[in-house]
């Protein structure tokens, strides 16, 4: 499908706070994003003229916040929002192969549904990790620099080279990907074995480097995952806040041209076109 | 003159608790403040959730209800465990 007529749901409820940039990001590539509140995808205690249906959509987004004051954990209410009323639906998109971006808060709310890490199905009904207070026990707020180790699987990260390290700011106090603490090592050679680590946190050489260069302590410096079939990707940074090279640190004296978030975006539309 | 009706209701306390091995940050930010503060002889500080959910219904539905509760949101498998009193 051509990507002028790829729809973007870019889903809110109270809290979240970064759909506008990550709207504007899909239509400055010439989608047609849109910012649907969950009460409309649900039909509750709106218009008819203002429901919508998922299906409709082509890429869903989760974009960053604080859903729900983050109350409970970071994310839950929100996915168990999610789970308890568009379930069928969201399984039915990602079965599809359709593509559903979560950033930040909305990495969050993946994993808390369980549409991440999904090593197993699509989604399971417990969640199988947690982004966890970071190690510092602060809200962690600056650039960080990415590594892309994904091997090709991720819809998200096609128009990244190889180990190349994009600058994108992280925001958050709840970014430490977390597994059962048994089973860590075991699950995250797993997830390297299927494809499905996508960014680590590197030092300017690109090695992993710990705190500050990892900003939460999170298992084996991971930033970003997807899952098996490299539809559903959550990461903590934020690329949708350097969609322009002048929004870098280094703006004054590199001022023009893309910035480094800007290729997830080109990469899922990239992948519409080609697959949707 | 009001007319008596009795609700039965019942109020569950859940503790959310970090299981074993689980980094706790606040807990452990807090125990250095209090180190700072001069209070000597603490040992561990450990952080802790509580919910006081009020239901209607008796104590062992409530004690079922409750425990799906926490699995569909209170607790989070993968880093905590939970236990419920019924008040």
């Amino acid at each position: 499908m051509k990507v002028s007529d790829a729809r973007v749901c870019v889903l809110r409820i109270e809290g979240t706070n970064c759909e506008e940039e990550s709207y504007l990001s899909f239509k400055r590539l010439g989608a047609k994003p849109e910012k649907v509140h969950l009460k409309q995808l649900t039909g509750t205690d709106v218009t008819s003229d203002e429901k919508r249906s998922l299906a409709d959509y082509q890429v869903l987004v989760l974009p960053g916040g604080f859903s729900s004051g983050d109350y409970v954990r970071a994310g839950a209410i929100f996915a168990a929002r999610i789970k308890s009323r568009l379930s069928r639906d969201l399984e039915e998109f990602v079965r599809a192969g359709k593509p559903v971006l979560g950033i930040c808060n909305g990495f969050q709310i993946l994993v808390e549904t369980g549409l991440l890490p999904a090593m197993s199905g699509i989604m399971t009904e417990v969640p199988e990790a947690v982004l966890s207070t970071n190690d510092s026990a602060r809200f962690e707020c600056r650039p960080t620099l990415l590594k892309k180790v994904n091997r090709g699987s991720c819809a998200f990260t096609t128009k990244i080279p190889s180990n190349k390290i994009s600058a994108i700011p992280s925001a958050h106090a709840e970014g430490k990907l977390t597994f059962p603490v048994d089973r860590s090592k075991k699950i995250v050679k797993e997830l390297d074995d299927n494809d499905q680590l996508v960014f680590k946190y590197v030092n300017p050489e690109g090695e992993l480097a710990g705190y500050p260069w990892c900003p939460n302590g999170s298992t084996e410096n991971i930033a970003g995952i997807c899952n098996r079939e490299g539809n559903v990707f959550g990461l903590m940074p934020h690329p949708e806040r350097v969609f322009f090279r002048y929004t870098h640190p280094d703006w004054t004296r590199n001022p023009d041209g893309a910035g480094d978030g800007r290729a997830v975006f080109e990469s899922v539309l990239g992948y519409v076109s080609k697959k949707l | 003159m009001q007319s008596q009706v009795t609700i039965k209701m019942a109020v569950a306390e859940v503790r959310v608790t970090l299981k074993k091995g689980v980094a706790d940050p606040e807990g452990k930010n807090t125990l250095k403040a209090l180190e700072l503060l001069g209070f000597e002889g603490v040992r561990d500080v450990r952080s802790v959730k509580v919910f006081e959910i009020e239901t209607e219904g008796e104590a062992g539905e409530t004690k079922r209800s409750v425990e799906e509760m926490c699995r569909k949101l209170l607790a989070n498998p993968v880093i905590h465990n939970y236990s419920i009193r019924i008040k």
